[in-house]
């Protein structure tokens, strides 16, 4: 071992549907053998990367954050708790304090503020963490947001404190599509983003967002263009001007997509795939270990 | 009677705004004195929770009666639990004059 660091891979894209799921899994299971590979699937509001991975679920656990409890006999409706909270998760109705908790960050600044120590935090549930082994011994794990939940963030991050141990030595995330918190979250705390786009105007639009995002974290990542040979050669023109690497090609083909919505990986497509993805992972650990700006 | 408008402009004579929460101005009117004062939405631009945001500027200024276009969930159970009557323009009202003048003939319906 010349790094006995974990290395961490962020699977990213920007549109949707574009293969974050595909290469992550696929990415996965080529690793499975030679390395402890711990799989997080943080795309919390549409999970699917069990639907590839196929773990046995062992343990789950609840998603929280915490929320304000008003205690009324305490409370002498001053008013702090609505005036800090930028969330407007607070109202001060008649003789009383409204919580809103769909609107609540959690950030504790009112119960912070309170001065006659009326606000107790307590647990509010959000969604729920699910993990356990891969046939292949991938350790998975995912977070499930509780639909009408509005707050994708703190579940992710709970999700990526959770499974870690020490002898983890490559961890994978598969990102939620988009450019917002969600996906900053994902990519937080990562050794490299692997950016999956598709040949199209509106790939190549998402994905110029993902790579500003990556600039302003001063993440390395590289590209993989899928569904390569349809649309046109803007992505590519882009990405040379650029000087960002394109380190593999998906061809467009009808056999990939009806292995994947029959639940299948790249590997079972063909056996190549796992010599490229584990290839492609050897570049991946050269670029961080040398800090090129890939 | 204190009457709280959603409105586009700082004037009687503006647009209302069918938004509640993220209405640029609120009008209010005090219908007993017809005094009126104009207050600035500052939720206007608030990423979420406006709605709750407006509600607290009605229930601040002990409005009795809040006129808009349409009240959001959160932004309605405020109102409904401070006691503020929810009512909604009717086809013809287009400025706040004329909400106040459609409020006054019984012509809005309320809301929730």
């Amino acid at each position: 071992m010349e790094n006995a660091k974990v290395l961490c891979i962020t699977v990213a894209s920007g549109k949707g549907g574009t293969g974050k799921t595909t290469v992550a899994t696929s990415l996965a299971l080529s690793l499975a053998s030679q390395e402890n590979v711990l799989f997080l699937d943080c795309d919390v509001e549409a999970p699917n990367g069990h639907l590839f991975l196929k773990p046995q679920v062992e343990v789950e656990k609840k998603a929280v954050i915490l929320i304000p409890h008003i205690d009324m006999e305490k409370c002498i409706l001053c008013g702090k708790c609505v005036e800090v909270c930028q969330f407007h998760a607070l109202a001060e109705i008649g003789k009383s304090i409204m919580v809103f908790p769909q609107l609540c960050h959690g950030c504790g600044s009112c119960a912070w503020h309170c001065s006659s120590k009326a606000i107790k935090e307590i647990h509010n549930p959000i969604g729920i963490l699910e993990a356990g082994l891969t046939q292949e011994g991938i350790r998975f794990a995912h977070g499930v947001l509780t639909i009408s939940e509005p707050l994708t963030t703190p579940i992710i991050r709970q999700l990526k404190k959770w499974q870690n141990a020490e002898t983890v030595s490559v961890i994978i995330r598969d990102a939620p599509p988009g450019a917002s918190c969600s996906v900053v979250e994902t990519l937080r705390g990562a050794d490299f983003a692997l950016l999956i786009t598709e040949p199209t105007p509106f790939g190549l639009h998402d994905l110029k967002q993902v790579i500003g995002i990556l600039q302003d974290m001063k993440i390395p990542g590289g590209v993989i263009v899928n569904r390569d040979g349809i649309g046109d050669s803007q992505v590519d023109q882009f990405l040379l001007q650029n000087h960002i690497p394109i380190m593999m090609r998906i061809p467009y083909s009808t056999k990939i997509a009806s292995a994947i919505s029959s639940g299948n990986t790249l590997l079972d497509v063909s056996s190549n795939y796992g010599l490229e993805f584990q290839a492609l992972f050897q570049r991946i650990k050269k670029c961080v270990m040398e800090k090129e700006a890939c | 009677m204190i009457l709280i408008i959603s409105s586009q402009g700082a004037d009687i004579n503006s647009l209302v705004d069918p938004r509640f929460g993220r209405s640029q101005f609120f009008i209010k009117v005090d219908t007993d004195t017809n005094h009126c004062e104009v207050i600035t939405n500052s939720g206007v631009n608030q990423r979420g929770g406006a709605g709750i945001g407006a509600a607290q500027i009605a229930v601040d200024n002990k409005a009795e009666v809040v006129i808009s276009g349409n009240f959001g969930p959160n932004a309605s159970s405020a109102l409904k639990a401070a006691g503020i009557t929810m009512m909604t323009f009717g086809q013809e009202t287009s400025t706040v004059q004329d909400a106040i003048d459609h409020y006054k003939q019984g012509k809005l319906n309320s809301f929730g």
